[in-house]
């Protein structure tokens, strides 16, 4: 039974459920509403929680839990060991299964002779071939047998899904229509569903961080079973080897460290100063026009998707600093060789980073109190005077907080270091050279061709690890500044 | 009072001249503004020049070259042509005897070959032959073909190529330039507005001539109903709960600060989580706009929880009270009152989280929907949510990172469909505010 099947049964059944929930609380009271316990929705709406609720939480759980539990079963019948080997196999498997539906599908195959192929008296792989379906190596009677129990099982363990879910549907639906009477405590009973329901959605976002933490650490382990802990975190060379073999790939992690700070150190050497004096002029000497144009302005900046920056740096940022810089540039000298550097990427991304300073800041700064800024004029200083003298000190502890907040940002913004700074780890202190940065070879070890479980690709959850580490405490500590901040003054 | 003015001698100085330490102060004061201004219009100047940068670089992929031709195949020619081994050159040559007479007749002289055709048209011969097979009613009348230049055609139109610079290749020869001269004064070469780059799909790597974004706009926009009905609904739910009925306690605390720190976790982290649950884990397919649109919507989940929750408190608690005076239970007060009166706050937020969510590009490219290429639509809804798609960021950078300059331009062009898509949204949640804006 499919899936859409079985989902709108039960949403039909809910509906019904709310109908006769209804007419039923209606005419236990014969017909006169006000002897009801509840309003009359109440009871319909407990009938449609009812159907809907258990049933919908059993159906997400079998979904998870049958792939994983079929998985386990078959790989049994592989006779292999745990680890590359069997995972490659599954997908074959997995593949195999899959284009025996589709050959049952296009009408190629019955289903009875799908079920009861024999490897040794037919070539399964040009079957296959011939309907689309393309399989890297012959198959062997053992693939196929657990092809063939695969497909067994997810038949099944499909029908048997169906029939679990629609039974708890159509029990939950005769229990909460049997309970309704007259006194029956409707309302409450729904308000308190609702709550659970209510809990279960903020418990999502919960849900999500451990999903982070676990997926990084669980996969950061593997990465460092199969490679040295001290060569990572150490190394100070990034050589991964194209092959897969892991045993001559360097994958130390401080050339990459060192990039990300060099680039982030440069955009916020952008983005502070400029950040900073626009949040000033904004908050204290800006008229309400300029204010209500130039605000949005800014905003707009931090509107704008990081690939568009990272075009901007890849194409335009780039060429223009080589004409600068490089050989036979404006200014004669010859620093920068590629348009791909640690300078490009720093000053775009200070752009961009201009508006998490400025409207950051300029909360902070108008949430000092107006009797400081009186208290100043009063005693004959400037305007200027005031800002540098009272109001940025009281301001700066926020302030801090929102250059902390913008470099957590800095350090793992993506788009603009993969297009705009290079792929070449390096330990330069040259800012025209190319540097790569943690999030650029995330990327680049996840979307390239290595094996899954090769410290090649691992290594990029190693990185991802200890990318969330650090902006998680960057995080904590400027949000932890900024809301105290703001309480001092509140 | 006596101490200080015997310390200081009286100076008889007039209060209209500044004295040097005023005047300095004074020269601060102005710099210190100048800053200011300073900062602000860098901002802006950067704004211009991004938005010059990407109007002039990306406006010429909405353009296309075209020859306009007017053939017309008799059933003999269409019948000796079939019977031929070399169909297609077969109608090349029926195409250039039809070339050679409309140039005649506009009185155009200029002298070319087959290859020179083939090299500005690409494989006409086999263009029109497929389209005589399948429109068998149409030989014996004229039809007007419109045929696409190649990709060399469209650089030598827009400025990537000229002719200082021409190196005479297999692709193009310095004198198919004056051919192509020729053939745009004599009006057979014209540009139109692009449509095949807006609704078309992606092209091979080499052919950045034929390259749209259409196909990887649907992509997008199945994503964005994933994000839509998903953290719409999680997003409210948690806010109301948080926000109304949410005991003060730590554990209420500790998923608040969660909140907001997953607000700032890098995007590429949500890329890392996607990969490793829905496709390791949950074994969802690869590349299929529902794990985009599932990432997408744990990314904005945030964003929206942050904005729901303004939008609830400002709410004023006179309200509450006095549903709950007149006999409602919290939780009707709160739905029945609270809710809509903060719908257009959260709408607002909602659809800022989307823009949001559509220009995100980072955790695309880790869960496989980049590099691929998307050359066909869905074939229907279910297709268009399981079916392996790109986004448009997504497309974009593939385009930004292919070898090819002419696929630059599509990725800018590309750019600015997005930013339109960006702008209506954005327009979308100014307009919701301003109209249903409420000062308590």
């Amino acid at each position: 039974m499919s899936l859409i099947f079985i989902v709108s049964i039960v949403i039909a059944l809910a509906a019904i459920g709310y109908v006769l929930g209804v007419r039923r609380a209606v005419s236990s009271a014969d017909g006169d509403q006000r002897i009801l316990h509840s309003l009359k929705g109440y009871y319909g709406q407990n009938v449609a929680l009812t159907v809907l609720v258990p049933s919908m939480l059993v159906l997400a759980i079998w979904a998870i839990a049958q792939p994983l539990l079929i998985d386990q079963s078959v790989s049994g019948l592989l006779d292999l060991e745990e680890g590359r080997a069997q995972s490659l196999a599954m997908a074959d498997v997995r593949r195999v299964a899959e284009g025996l539906d589709t050959a049952i599908a296009q009408g190629a195959l019955t289903a009875d002779a799908a079920a009861n192929m024999d490897a040794d008296t037919t070539d399964v792989r040009d079957l296959l071939g011939d309907i689309g379906v393309a399989i890297g190596s012959d198959v062997t009677a053992e693939t196929l047998n657990a092809a063939q129990r695969y497909r067994g099982l997810s038949n099944t363990g499909s029908w048997a899904r169906g029939f679990v879910v629609l039974a708890i549907a159509l029990a939950g639906f005769a229990f909460a229509l049997s309970r309704i009477t007259k006194d029956f405590r409707a309302r409450n009973i729904v308000e308190r569903g609702v709550l659970v329901l209510l809990i279960a959605a903020a418990s999502v976002a919960v849900l999500t961080t451990i999903g982070i933490v676990l997926s990084l650490i669980f996969n950061t382990i593997n990465f460092l079973q199969a490679y040295p802990a001290a060569d990572f975190f150490f190394g100070t060379r990034w050589e991964p080897s194209f092959s897969g073999r892991g045993g001559s790939s360097e994958l130390g992690f401080l050339p990459l460290i060192w990039g990300t700070m060099f680039i982030s150190v440069i955009s916020l050497i952008v983005a502070v100063p400029l950040g900073l004096f626009s949040a000033i002029y904004l908050s204290e000497y800006a008229s309400p026009r300029v204010r209500s144009i130039a605000k949005p302005m800014l905003e707009i900046l931090a509107g704008i998707p990081t690939i568009v920056y990272g075009l901007f740096a890849l194409l335009t940022v780039g060429p223009l600093l080589v004409s600068a810089f490089g050989q036979g540039g404006f200014f004669g000298v010859d620093w920068m060789s590629g348009g791909t550097a640690a300078m490009t990427a720093g000053l775009v991304m200070g752009i961009m980073l201009i508006p998490f300073v400025s409207s950051l800041s300029d909360d902070i700064i108008n949430a000092v109190p107006q009797a400081m800024r009186d208290g100043s004029y009063g005693l004959g200083a400037t305007q200027s005077e005031t800002i540098r003298q009272v109001i940025m000190p009281a301001a700066l502890p926020g302030i801090v907080g929102a250059i902390l907040l913008a470099a957590s940002r800095a350090i793992g913004e993506t788009m603009i270091v993969v297009l705009g700074a290079g792929a070449a780890a390096s330990l330069s202190l040259s800012p025209f050279e190319a540097m790569t940065t943690v999030t650029a070879k995330i990327v680049s070890q996840l979307t390239g061709d290595g094996e899954f479980n090769s410290p090649e690709t691992m290594v990029a959850f190693a990185l991802g690890m200890t990318l969330f580490v650090i902006t998680l405490c960057l995080n904590v500590f400027a949000l932890y500044i900024v809301r105290k901040y703001r309480e001092q003054y509140d | 009072m006596t101490d200080l003015s015997s310390t200081e001698p009286a100076t008889h100085r007039s209060l209209k001249v500044a004295d040097a330490r005023t005047k300095k102060r004074n020269a601060a004061e102005k710099r210190f503004r100048a800053y200011g201004i300073v900062a602000i219009a860098i901002g802006g100047l950067f704004l211009l020049a991004l938005t010059y940068n990407i109007l002039k670089a990306g406006l010429p992929a909405f353009t296309q070259y075209v020859v306009e031709l007017e053939v017309t195949l008799t059933q003999d020619e269409f019948d000796a042509a079939e019977s031929q081994m070399l169909k297609t050159a077969a109608y090349t040559d029926i195409f250039i005897g039809n070339f050679e007479a409309n140039l005649e007749e506009r009185g155009v002289e200029v002298p070319y070959d087959g290859d020179a055709i083939e090299r500005l048209l690409g494989k006409v011969g086999g263009d029109i032959r497929s389209y005589y097979r399948e429109n068998l009613d149409d030989i014996g009348q004229p039809v007007t073909f419109q045929l696409q230049t190649s990709s060399r055609v469209e650089g030598y139109f827009k400025g990537r190529v000229n002719r200082d610079t021409i190196v005479d290749s297999r692709f193009l020869m310095g004198s198919d330039l004056d051919i192509v001269d020729a053939l745009r004064d004599a009006g057979v070469l014209t540009s139109r507005f692009n449509w095949a780059f807006v609704t078309g799909t992606d092209s091979g790597v080499d052919n950045p001539g034929g390259a749209g974004i259409g196909a990887s706009a649907i992509g997008s926009f199945f994503m964005m109903l994933v994000v839509l009905f998903l953290s719409l609904p999680i997003g409210v739910a948690a806010s109301i709960y948080l926000e109304e009925f949410a005991p003060k306690n730590r554990l209420t605390d500790l998923v608040e600060v969660n909140i907001s720190n997953l607000a700032a976790v890098p995007s590429i982290v949500f890329g890392i989580l996607g990969l490793s649950v829905f496709i390791q884990f949950a074994h969802l397919p690869q590349s299929a706009p529902l794990v985009g649109g599932l990432v997408l919507t744990l990314m904005t989940l945030p964003t929206i929880i942050i904005s729901t929750r303004a939008s609830l408190k400002s709410v004023p608690p006179s309200i509450r009270d006095a549903a709950l005076g007149i006999g409602a239970s919290k939780m009707q007060s709160v739905f029945h009152h609270v809710l809509p009166l903060a719908m257009p706050g959260i709408l607002t937020g909602t659809i800022i989280g989307l823009a949001q969510a559509l220009g995100e590009t980072a955790p695309l490219l880790l869960i496989g929907m980049v590099g691929f290429v998307a050359r066909e639509y869905p074939d229907g809804v279910v297709s268009g949510f399981m079916d392996p798609n790109s986004a448009m960021p997504a497309q974009i950078y593939t385009w930004a990172a292919r070898a090819d300059v002419g696929f630059y331009e599509k990725a800018w062009g590309g750019i600015i469909i997005l930013l339109i898509f960006l702008l209506l949204m954005n327009a979308l949640a100014i307009f919701l505010r301003k109209k249903f804006e409420r000062r308590w």
